[in-house]
C-alpha cells in the first residue's frame, strides 16, 4: 500500500506540471486585460505604463518559468519560513506570486480566505453526508414507499435546481419577507460567546442549506442505488436465513459493503465542493476561495486565477489518490501491491 | 442641458437653505434664518465624536488595495478616501474647497504666479497624521515624486502633465512649477484620485518597489477621519475613528464597515428592502426594480450628476475588413469613412433617436437627455445643439433625401453604391443592449440598417494591442460607451480629440481620440484653450469645441448619466457628490435619531 501511494504521488508530478502549463497558457491566451476595469479618465499612455509595471511586457515563456519558480519554489520556501520562523537565503528579495489587483502575494489571499470556505463549505458537506446517507439507506430499504418517492422527488429537485436560484429564493423568503436571517455574510464576525455563536449559526444557515441540498441530493442517490445493489446479494439472504436481526443485517452486512462506491463519491466531491462554492459564496458575499476566484476572473487578475485554478487541480489529483486508498481499506479484496 | 446637482437627499435644514432667501416671504425671512442658524448651531454643538455606532456600506465591487495611486479603480479610490485626503476637494456643486490646504491659491491671493507658471499651496498647520506626526509640505513633495517615478505605474500620472517640479517652500507651503503657463493649475492634489501619502511610511516604496509594499498599500497612514482597523482585500474594510483627526467632534460614527462583492441588484436590496446596510454604491439597476424596492420604505435612491455622458462614438475612418491593417486607421484624411464622414448622415442619425425613451427604459432618475459631450459644469454646457433633444424622424428623413441618400432595396438608403449599413458595438451590459435594440429600431425608420454587436467589458475596455475587439481598435462604424473627466476643468478632456491623439499602430493604439476626428480648427482651439485664463473665456472655447465635435459628427451624445446610490433613511449628513468621491464628507455623516 505504501509503495503504491508513493508511486501514485510520483506520478502526480508530471500530471500537475502538464496541468500547470495548460492552465497558464489558456489563461494567458484568453482575452481580457487588467486595466479594462479602470475608469476611462485614466489616459491610454498611463494604462500602458501600468501594464508594464505588472510585467506584461515580457514574452510568454519567461513569464511561465517565472511563475513556476515563484509558485513551486519561492512559495513553499516562504511557507517553511513562516511556519518555523527561520530565514532561508535571501527571503527579502525572493519574489512571490502577486495578484495584479491587490499587488499582494496570492498565497496570502488564499490563506486569508480558506477558513471561511472551510467553515461554510466544510459544514455544508458534513450536513449533506449526515442527511444523505441515512436517507439513501432508508429509501433503498423501503423501496417504492412514500418515503422513497418523496425523497426521490426532493433529491431530484435539489440536484437539478442551480444554487444561484435556491440561494436567491432563500434570501427573498428568510431575509426579505420574514427577516429572520441576514442575507449578507459578515466576514468580520468573531465568535466570542454564546450570542455571537448564535449569530454565526444564523448567518451560516442559508449558504449551508443551499450547498447541503445540492450535495445531499447527489450523495443520497448514490447511497440508495449502492444499498439496493447490496440488498439483493446472496450473502444478505444468507444472513437473514441465519436468523440475524434486521438492524444487524442492514448496518453490518449491507452498509459496510455498499459504502465503497459512496466513499469514493464523497472523497471525489470534496474538491468539487470548492468549485460549487464559487456561486454560493458570491450570492451570500462570503469571502471564500471561490469568491476570490470569480472576482479575479472578472478583474482579469490572471496570476490569482492561475494560482487558484492550479490549487484546485492539485486538490482533485490529491483526493483521487485518497479515494483509491480508502477503497483498499474498505474492501480487503482490493490489494495494490 | 444644465446639470443641477440634486439635493433631495440632504436633511430638511439644507433643503431650506438651498432656496434663495428672497424666495421666502420677506417678512419671515429674518426670523426663519435666525431660527435655522440656531438649529444648525444646536446640531453642531450636539455632535460628538464616535457616538453614532457603526456605519455599514456596501460596494458590489470590493476594494483590492487602499493606495489609489497603484489602482485607479473607483472602488479603491473611494475606500481610500476615508483615510487619505487631498489638498482640495470638489463639493457637491463642483466648487473647489480647501481641504488640507489653508485656502485655494488664486491669482488674487498671490497663490498662483502672474505668469501662470507656478502655484503655491499654503497648508493648514493643525493637521497631523493618524500616527500623531505632523503633516508637512514635504509629504506633498514626496507624493509627487512617488507618482512621477515611471516604473511605479502610477494611475494619476496624467494629472502631473506639464509639472516641472514640486518642492516644499517651508513646512507649510508647497510650490508646483510648470513647464508652460497653466491657466488651470489645479490638476495635481485636488480630488480624491490624488491624495497625499505620508513620506515616512512610503519612503522605501518608490518606483518598482511600490507593489511590494503590501503592508503600506493595505493600511496607509492618513489624515482623514478614519483609519484602517482590518482590511481583507477584495472583501471588506473595517475602519475606526482616527483619534488624531483635526476636528475634535467629528466623525460621528465610531467605525465604518465597507463590505464588497455581490452584484448591484442585491446591494440595492440590502439597503432598500432588508435595511441591513446604510449605503449602497453605484446601483446601475433597471429603474423599475429600484422603484419597487424603494417602496419598502427603508431607504431612498439618490443621484448626482457630474460629467458622465453615454455617447455614440462615430468612426471617421473606414473600418472595412478588406483594408487589412489599414482598417480604422487615420491616414491624413486618405481613409475616410464611406458615409459617416458626411455630417448630414450623423445629423440625421442623431435626430432619429428618441432620447427620452432611452432614459425611461434604462436609466430612470439616473439619466437626463443631452446633446453635448460636455454637459457640465453649467458654464461649459452649450445650447447650440439642442435641436437633437426631441426626436424628428420626418426632418431626419428630409436631411438624408436632400443629401442624396435614396431609399433602395428593403427601404435602406444608398448613394453611389454605398448602403447606410452600420455595425454598432458596445460592451455587454443589459441596459446597453436595451439601448442598442431601441436605437436600431429608430434608425430603421430613416432607412438605416444596423447590425448589433456586444463585447465583454474586460475585452472591450482592455488595452491589449493584440485584441481586435477593443474600443481603441474600433473595428466598427459606431460604438457606445460612457466617459467623463476628473474634477471640473475640461481642458485635458477636450484636448483628447486633437489629431495627435488618434489611436493607431504607431502608438500601440493608445490615444484618446477614438473617433479618429481630425480638424485643424479644433486643434487650434485646443491650443488656445491651453493658454487662456479666465473662466468665461475658457468656457466659450470649451463650448465651441463641444459644438464642433457634434456638428462634424464625431460624437452623438445620448444621455447625461448620474451617479446613483442608495442610502438608509436613518443616515444623515450625506451630500452625494459626482465631482469627487461620494464619501468625500463622511466625517459629517451621522445617524438621524
Amino acid at each position: 500500500m505504501l509503495r503504491y501511494a508513493i508511486r501514485r504521488l510520483l506520478f502526480a508530478i508530471p500530471t500537475l506540471l502538464a496541468i500547470s502549463f495548460v492552465v497558464f497558457a489558456l489563461l494567458d491566451l484568453a482575452p481580457g486585460d487588467p486595466t479594462a476595469q479602470l475608469p476611462l479618465t485614466i489616459p491610454p499612455e498611463t494604462r500602458e505604463l501600468i501594464r508594464q509595471s505588472l510585467g506584461l511586457g515580457q514574452p510568454f515563456p519567461v513569464r511561465y518559468v517565472r511563475w513556476l519558480e515563484q509558485f513551486l519554489a519561492n512559495e513553499p520556501l516562504n511557507l517553511v519560513e513562516v511556519l518555523f520562523g527561520i530565514e532561508i537565503g535571501d527571503s527579502e528579495g525572493r519574489l512571490r506570486v502577486s495578484s495584479w489587483a491587490t499587488r499582494s502575494p496570492v498565497v496570502d489571499l488564499i490563506a486569508q480566505r480558506l477558513p471561511q470556505t472551510m467553515t461554510v463549505v466544510g459544514v455544508s458537506y458534513l450536513v449533506a453526508i449526515l442527511i444523505a446517507v441515512p436517507v439513501g439507506v432508508f429509501s433503498a430499504y423501503r423501496q417504492y414507499s412514500v418515503f422513497d418517492q418523496v425523497g426521490t422527488f426532493i433529491t431530484m429537485v435539489g440536484f437539478s435546481v442551480p444554487t444561484f436560484f435556491t440561494g436567491t429564493v432563500l434570501i427573498v423568503i428568510f431575509s426579505g419577507l420574514l427577516g429572520w436571517l441576514p442575507s449578507i455574510y459578515d466576514t468580520t464576525h468573531r465568535v466570542t460567546d454564546l450570542a455571537s455563536f448564535g449569530y454565526q449559526l444564523k448567518q451560516m444557515a442559508m449558504p449551508v442549506m443551499v450547498l447541503a441540498l445540492f450535495s445531499a441530493a447527489q450523495i443520497s442517490r448514490f447511497t440508495r442505488s449502492a444499498v439496493l445493489d447490496t440488498l439483493h446479494q446472496e450473502y444478505v439472504r444468507t444472513a437473514r436465513a441465519k436468523g440475524l436481526s434486521e438492524p444487524l443485517v442492514i448496518f453490518v452486512h449491507v452498509l459496510r459493503n455498499s459504502m465503497i462506491p459512496v466513499v469514493t463519491v464523497i472523497a471525489l466531491g470534496i474538491p468539487t465542493t470548492f468549485a460549487g462554492a464559487i456561486i454560493t459564496e458570491q450570492i451570500f458575499r462570503i469571502n471564500g476561495v471561490g469568491a476570490l476566484l470569480i472576482g479575479a476572473i472578472e478583474g482579469a487578475d490572471i496570476p490569482t486565477v492561475q494560482t487558484v485554478t492550479f490549487i484546485f487541480a492539485g486538490l482533485i489529483v490529491f483526493f483521487n489518490l485518497i479515494a483509491d486508498l480508502l477503497y483498499g481499506m474498505l474492501d480487503p479484496r482490493i490489494r495494490y501491491d | 442641458m444644465t446639470a443641477k446637482p440634486h439635493n433631495r437627499y440632504t436633511n430638511s435644514v439644507l433643503i431650506f437653505l438651498d432656496k434663495e432667501p428672497s424666495q421666502l416671504m420677506p417678512r419671515l425671512r429674518t426670523p426663519i434664518l435666525t431660527a435655522l442658524a440656531l438649529i444648525t448651531l444646536a446640531v453642531a454643538a450636539a455632535a460628538e465624536r464616535g457616538t453614532d455606532g457603526e456605519l455599514k456600506m456596501l460596494y458590489w465591487q470590493a476594494p483590492s488595495i487602499l493606495n489609489p495611486y497603484l489602482s485607479g479603480g473607483t472602488k479603491d479610490i473611494h475606500a481610500a478616501s476615508l483615510i487619505l485626503e487631498p489638498l482640495a476637494r470638489y463639493d457637491e456643486h463642483g466648487n473647489m474647497v480647501a481641504w488640507l490646504a489653508a485656502e485655494i491659491p488664486t491669482l488674487d491671493n498671490g497663490g498662483v504666479a502672474s505668469d501662470l507658471k507656478s502655484i503655491t499651496w499654503k497648508l493648514r498647520d493643525d493637521v497631523v497624521w493618524s500616527d500623531g506626526t505632523p503633516f508637512t509640505a514635504h509629504d506633498v513633495a514626496f507624493t509627487a515624486a512617488y507618482c512621477l517615478d515611471p516604473s511605479g505605474g502610477c494611475a494619476s500620472l496624467a494629472s502631473f502633465q506639464g509639472v516641472g517640479s514640486v518642492a516644499a517652500v517651508d513646512d507649510h507651503a508647497v510650490r508646483i512649477d510648470f513647464d508652460v503657463p497653466m491657466p488651470f493649475p489645479y490638476a495635481a492634489f485636488v480630488g480624491s484620485v490624488m491624495p497625499i501619502l505620508q513620506q515616512r511610511q512610503f519612503e522605501n516604496c518608490m518606483g518598482a518597489r511600490a507593489p511590494e509594499c503590501t503592508d503600506e498599500n493595505f493600511a496607509p497612514i492618513g489624515t482623514g477621519p478614519f483609519k484602517v482597523a482590518d482590511f481583507r482585500p477584495n472583501d471588506v474594510v473595517r475602519y475606526v475613528v482616527n483619534e488624531n483627526f483635526r476636528d475634535p467632534d467629528l466623525p460621528a460614527f465610531s467605525s465604518v464597515l465597507l463590505k464588497g462583492g455581490g452584484d448591484a441588484v442585491s446591494s440595492a436590496r440590502a439597503v432598500l428592502v432588508t435595511g441591513e446596510f446604510d449605503y449602497g454604491w453605484n446601483l446601475q439597476v433597471e429603474p423599475e426594480i429600484l422603484q419597487d424596492m424603494e417602496r419598502a420604505g427603508k431607504g431612498e435612491v439618490v443621484t448626482a450628476f457630474g460629467t458622465l455622458v453615454e455617447r455614440l462614438v462615430v468612426n471617421q475612418t473606414n473600418p472595412d475588413a478588406k483594408l487589412g491593417d489599414a482598417r480604422s486607421t487615420y491616414q491624413d484624411g486618405a481613409n475616410p469613412h464611406p458615409f459617416l464622414s458626411d455630417s448630414a448622415v450623423t445629423r440625421a442619425l442623431s435626430l432619429a433617436i428618441d432620447r427620452d425613451i432611452l432614459v425611461e427604459a434604462g436609466y430612470g432618475p439616473a439619466g437626463q437627455v443631452t446633446c453635448n459631450v460636455l454637459p457640465a459644469p453649467a458654464v461649459y454646457a452649450s445650447t447650440a445643439n439642442d435641436w437633437c433633444l426631441t426626436q424628428d424622424i420626418e426632418f431626419a428623413n428630409r436631411i438624408l433625401d436632400d443629401a442624396g441618400w435614396e431609399r433602395g432595396r428593403g427601404g435602406i438608403r444608398a448613394k453611389d453604391g454605398v448602403r447606410l449599413s452600420i455595425l454598432y458595438q458596445t460592451s455587454t451590459n443589459s441596459v446597453r443592449q436595451g439601448t442598442q435594440a431601441l436605437i436600431k429600431q429608430m434608425w430603421r425608420e430613416i432607412g438605416v440598417d444596423t447590425e448589433l454587436r456586444n463585447i465583454n467589458a474586460s475585452v472591450f475596455f482592455g488595452s491589449d494591442p493584440a485584441s481586435p475587439d477593443t474600443y481603441q481598435k474600433f473595428y466598427a462604424d459606431i460604438q457606445m460607451y460612457t466617459n467623463n473627466f476628473d474634477g471640473t476643468d475640461p481642458q485635458a478632456y477636450m484636448a483628447g480629440w486633437v489629431c495627435d491623439k488618434i489611436p493607431g499602430p504607431g502608438n500601440q493604439w493608445n490615444g484618446s481620440n477614438i473617433s479618429r476626428y481630425c480638424n485643424p480648427e479644433f486643434d487650434a482651439l485646443a491650443a488656445e484653450f491651453a493658454e487662456t485664463a479666465g473662466i468665461e473665456k475658457r468656457a466659450a472655447i470649451a463650448r465651441r469645441m463641444n459644438d464642433l465635435l457634434i456638428a462634424d459628427g464625431a460624437l452623438i451624445p445620448l444621455i447625461h448619466r448620474g451617479e446613483i446610490a442608495a442610502r438608509s433613511l436613518s443616515l444623515g449628513g450625506m451630500r452625494h457628490n459626482a465631482w469627487d468621491a461620494t464619501l468625500w464628507n463622511i466625517h459629517e455623516w451621522h445617524r438621524i435619531k
